[in-house]
């Protein structure tokens, strides 16, 4: 009891003896620190028992940036795991994109992480998978699209990390207002077939060998930054130097303003989100999961930063192949009297959409290309490089050559 | 003029408009201009006029008051349940402003 005894209505709605000290957004119910913190454990484990996520015996990768929301994953599991007895070996995953004084930093933190958690850590550079880490590509290429990069760097990344420790499972520390951001993003798109998979908790991709899952897909980035503060938890916050501006940010002040006003907003949009991949028709092949990057640059370590710019851009590539999915779709909504002609149209995408998926020629990484992604962009990249050289005025090798390299694609 | 003596706060990337500081000890003017008690709404006007880096100043308010998505705790409490820019600071408070809009 706190020395001045508050009045019922200021207690926790839980326990009822402590003064409450936070307003979940999702209930509205007043907890106090203990109580809020069983709570939102318990909610996550309820998230992972309910889908499943964890097979006993296995390894599971978390996708560990150094930031708030995979160090308060990182944590709850390590909770989880023990408290629960998953039986479940997780293991760091972190990916160093070589971008002096803002991951170098961060990836200290995970380090100690690594130490706070008894957790193995795994850290792997761009450099050493690509030959180019994010501040040579930006040297080269200038600051404008080295999102696009990265983003296709990292998601890869990732699966070659799991891949080199013998782990199919990795998990993100993406949370529920960065769900409602993407959904609003995919709605606004009209993009069906990303908006039909941005709310599933496990993706799997015929692209990737490596399942991705989000056990924080239901927690509140508030209660995720307030978890980390009453555990004192150990992490890192700066922005991306190359991505200050993100480029989610109409969409998160949407999210955040929305939260304002009536919080459960967040969850809502979640929820329609997840109604429309009901509403929305499976595509052949099943699974939906044809398309290169299942989610939009996930496990981006910049968070609201460079995951959006990078998710955004490196999406592009595959922005026309998407929306001629959707066409078909979305003819069958219009019902009138048209509708013989958009039949006939219907059935053409449909069959030239079936991706057939192969080994990148040069990496031998999943893709229905004859290069995947990333060996598209690094031979852009090598190209460069000896123009450069040669080249006195450097002005508009920089960009241009880059853009140069991608159009190929 | 009267002043109370708070400790504020600044972290999840909020320190880096305050000199990179997480901490800063304050007299704040127990009064606002029209002479009503200093309350965090006043606090917050305080912190605009003579703490925060100037050029950033739209990262930490937004019409008025504290841009959404950052967190306010005073004493630890979330500011939700103290009647937000409207609690009236009292001796030795401690108000912690938590941005949840960097990097994860």
């Amino acid at each position: 009891m706190t020395a001045s005894n508050p009045p019922l209505s200021k207690l926790c709605a839980h326990c009822k003896t402590v003064r409450a000290q936070i307003l979940r957004p999702k209930t509205h119910e007043r907890l106090c620190k203990t109580c809020f913190t069983t709570v939102f454990e318990s909610e996550i484990h309820a998230t992972i028992t309910t889908h499943t996520l964890f097979q006993r015996g296995s390894r599971v990768a978390i996708g560990a940036s150094g930031g708030k929301d995979s160090t308060v994953l990182a944590s709850v599991l390590k909770t989880l795991n023990t408290r629960y007895d998953y039986g479940v070996e997780f293991v760091l995953l972190s990916i160093d994109e070589g971008i002096t004084g803002y991951r170098d930093d961060s990836l200290e933190t995970v380090k100690r992480n690594a130490v706070q958690y008894g957790m193995e850590l795994c850290i792997l550079g761009y450099r050493e998978l690509y030959g180019w880490s994010m501040d040579e590509v930006v040297a080269q290429i200038g600051k404008k699209g080295n999102c696009t990069y990265c983003g296709v760097f990292r998601r890869q990344a990732l699966d070659r990390g799991a891949a080199r420790l013998g782990i199919t499972h990795v998990v993100t520390g993406h949370n529920a207002d960065d769900i409602a951001e993407t959904v609003v993003m995919n709605l606004l798109r009209g993009d069906l077939p990303r908006l039909q998979r941005c709310t599933s908790i496990v993706t799997e991709s015929a692209s990737s060998p490596i399942a991705r899952s989000k056990p924080l897909k239901y927690a509140y980035e508030k209660e995720i930054v307030l978890y980390a503060h009453y555990k004192q938890l150990d992490y890192f916050t700066t922005e991306c130097i190359y991505s200050p501006e993100a480029f989610r940010g109409s969409a998160r002040s949407l999210i955040k303003s929305l939260e304002r006003v009536r919080p459960s907003a967040i969850l809502d949009i979640v929820r329609s989100g997840e109604a429309f991949a009901g509403m929305v028709a499976e595509r052949p092949g099943g699974g939906g999961g044809s398309e290169q990057s299942a989610e939009s640059g996930g496990g981006c370590g910049s968070g609201g930063g460079g995951r959006g710019a990078g998710g955004e851009m490196a999406d592009m590539e595959k922005e026309l192949v998407a929306a001629e999915a959707a066409k078909g779709l979305e003819t069958e909504i219009l019902m009138p009297g048209k509708r013989r002609k958009g039949l006939k149209g219907q059935q053409t995408p449909k069959v030239v959409k079936e991706q057939v998926m192969g080994n990148c020629r040069k990496c031998g990484y999943l893709t229905s290309q004859e290069f995947c992604q990333a060996c598209a962009l690094i031979e852009g990249l090598n190209k460069n490089r000896p123009r450069r050289m040669i080249e006195v005025d450097g002005e508009e090798v920089g960009l241009n050559g880059g853009v140069e390299g991608l159009s190929l694609r | 003029m009267a002043t109370i003596p708070i400790t504020v706060e600044f972290s999840g990337g909020l320190e880096l408009l305050f000199s990179n500081q997480r901490t800063h000890k304050l007299q704040i003017p127990a009064q606002d201009p029209s002479g009503n008690p200093a309350n965090i709404g006043f606090l917050v006007s305080y912190l605009c006029d003579n703490l925060v880096e100037a050029k950033r100043k739209d990262l930490f308010v937004m019409d008025g008051t504290v841009r959404n998505g950052i967190l306010v705790l005073i004493n630890d409490s979330d500011w939700e349940l103290e009647g937000e820019d409207r609690y009236e600071l009292q001796g030795a408070d401690n108000i912690l402003f938590v941005s949840t809009l960097h990097g994860g």
